[in-house]
């Protein structure tokens, strides 16, 4: 299977990363050698098989459903780019 | 004569408890040295006024008879590792300024063991890479070297790695998601070990691929990854996925011992085009077990060459959901907008800015893998393809093997600049280490000799899920053996 630009654009806009048009045949390439070397996967037969889902059999641990924590709206706002008043401050969103 | 901040960690504990030395003065040779060791660049936000604020603390628990197992040991945190009012960034520009307002749980556990951090140490960005270029604060330089050649100190814990070789603190923490501890420890002839999944907190370890990353010791000998690991351990309920078992007395269950115990040379270890030096330093490993009176046995891995393509579709995939996160809105960088811009403009030019290109590389390849139409063909297929290779050390186990001998990488450190324009060629760093990543399993890194042109070799032994005790032992005996003491001439 090969990646041409058009691929390679799709993929950069579902992970909301922006590459100039001139950069995607360069990407592209990149992703075909690197999917060239996972295509080596392919030689195992895993039928039967179960995908893996925990490394370590563990059950999840439950916790009891109650707040434990909460008023640090401050020190939760304190790294953002943009905060006022109480909030995130991003792009309009709704018109 | 040697300056205190080349003291290991249990001579320096002990020294420290017969109040022969005070942490302060401890630290502040470390200080001094991470200071003169600019040329490295493996600190990256040094930390002199919490460490002397600590070491202070320290210094009034020993006179109280206090001793908790790290009390004044200064060590150094992997960036990766949030620590409260402290630049945390995972060597990312997209973290720029950040400052976590809490403690990561390793870092909360050594400081309440008494440790000191002298600083933040270098690494790839997010810990995606090999030899510490891809940081958004440039390379860290091994302090090994082959001439007049500047080497890596391998990755993502390069920095980790070259400030305990340089004597810049006793010990310092990494993380290792596909051999990140020991391909670094390897380079920079120090011990690196990372823990069965599941026994160290990974809660306020900045995320790469959660069902891999795990944290560990970096230490100047077999024992202080011992103490240390301890430290680090436990359970902790902020992590889901770490366990509720005891943590064993790692130090006082350590004697070397593996007279009667069984371990595994894997036949598919052996590399086509693999150096000389490489082989002969695992035989040299072997003899060192059997002179240990260890029973060594020949063992197969089968599916030991998909490994690596099996974890470059598992990593990414985590990799790029993990990395969803940074999108200008909460923390760290947002790029500067445009009249108009919408708020996908914001994310897609705030991660174009902030991510480096390798990082870039690998949330597409994540992104691609994942989405519909190729989630079966790539990522499922990759989730079987690492049952079956769980289950070959499950297997092997099963048959009586206690450990497993590997080398730790297939070269000794390799100049900056020479790999990295080809990701598939610095992949392949990996290849002995990222199985034991994919199964879950303890490995641990040991210097056990210098190739031709003096550089150090590390030596590989993986163990039983939570049998990190009984590993230390075989990495003991052959550190006992190896007699390895050469240490990096000073140039910088």
């Amino acid at each position: 299977m090969s990646i041409d630009h058009n691929d390679a654009r799709r993929v950069a806009n579902l992970a909301r990363i922006r590459v100039d048009d001139e950069d995607l045949p360069a990407l592209a390439s990149e992703f075909n050698a690197i999917l060239g070397f996972i295509e080596q996967l392919r030689e195992v037969d895993v039928s039967d098989v179960e995908p893996m889902t925990s490394v370590t059999p563990m059950r999840l641990k439950r916790r009891d459903d109650r707040i434990a924590g909460g008023g640090i709206a401050k020190k939760v706002l304190a790294n953002a780019p943009d905060a006022r008043e109480g909030y995130f401050v991003v792009p309009k969103v709704v018109e | 004569m040697d300056g205190l901040n080349s003291l290991s960690i249990s001579e320096a504990r002990d020294r420290l408890k017969a109040g022969e030395i005070t942490s302060m003065d401890l630290t502040q040779a470390c200080l001094a040295a991470a200071e003169e060791a600019a040329a490295l660049n493996a600190v990256v936000h040094p930390t002199p006024d919490l460490a002397l604020e600590q070491a202070r603390a320290a210094d009034a628990r020993l006179a109280e008879g206090q001793t908790p197992a790290m009390c004044g040991i200064p060590v150094g945190i992997k960036d990766l590792f949030c620590t409260e009012g402290v630049p945390s960034q995972a060597a990312s520009g997209i973290l720029a300024g950040f400052k976590p307002a809490y403690e990561s749980t390793v870092t909360s556990r050594l400081f309440e063991a008494g440790a000191v951090m002298t600083g933040k140490l270098n690494m790839d960005e997010f810990a995606m890479g090999s030899s510490t270029e891809t940081s958004v604060y440039g390379s860290t330089v091994n302090p090994w070297k082959s001439g007049d050649t500047a080497l890596t100190p391998g990755g993502s814990s390069g920095g980790s790695a070259a400030a305990v070789a340089a004597d810049l603190c006793l010990g310092a923490t990494g993380t290792d998601t596909g051999g990140s501890i020991r391909q670094p420890a390897a380079f920079a002839g120090i011990t690196g070990m990372k823990p069965t999944y599941g026994r160290v907190s990974r809660w306020g370890i900045i995320a790469f691929a959660s069902s891999l990353d795990q944290a560990g010791p970096m230490t100047k000998s077999v024992r202080d990854a011992a103490i240390m690991l301890e430290a680090m351990s436990g359970h902790d309920p902020k992590d889901s996925t770490s366990a509720d078992i005891p943590v064993p007395d790692f130090e006082g269950m350590l004697t070397g011992e593996i007279r009667g115990k069984t371990v595994g040379i894997p036949k598919e270890y052996r590399m086509d085009g693999m150096p000389e030096a490489i082989d002969e330093l695992w035989a040299s490993g072997r003899s060192m077990l059997e002179d240990a009176g260890a029973i060594l046995v020949d063992i197969s891995l089968p599916h030991t060459k998909v490994a690596l393509p099996a974890y470059y579709v598992v990593a990414p995939a985590e990799a790029s959901s993990n990395l969803a996160r940074y999108d200008g809105v909460r923390y760290g960088h947002r790029a500067t907008l445009a009249q108009g811009d919408d708020i996908t403009a914001m994310y897609e030019k705030t991660r174009a800015e902030g991510f480096g290109d390798e990082v870039k590389r690998r949330v597409m390849i994540g992104t691609y893998v994942l989405s519909a139409g190729f989630y079966d063909a790539y990522y499922n297929h990759a989730r079987k393809v690492r049952a079956l290779i769980k289950k070959d050390f499950e297997d092997v186990f099963a048959d009586g093997v206690d450990a497993i001998l590997t080398p730790a990488t297939p070269s000794a450190a390799f100049p900056l600049g020479q790999k990295f324009d080809d990701p598939v060629q610095m992949y392949l760093n990996d290849v002995f280490t990222v199985t034991v990543n994919l199964a879950g399993l303890p490995g641990i890194s040991v210097p056990a000799g210098l190739d031709p042109d003096g550089l150090p070799l590390g030596l590989q032994l993986i163990g039983k899920p939570w049998e990190e005790g009984e590993l230390l032992d075989f990495a003991l005996a052959i550190e006992n053996r190896a007699g390895f003491v050469a240490k990096p001439e000073k140039w910088w």
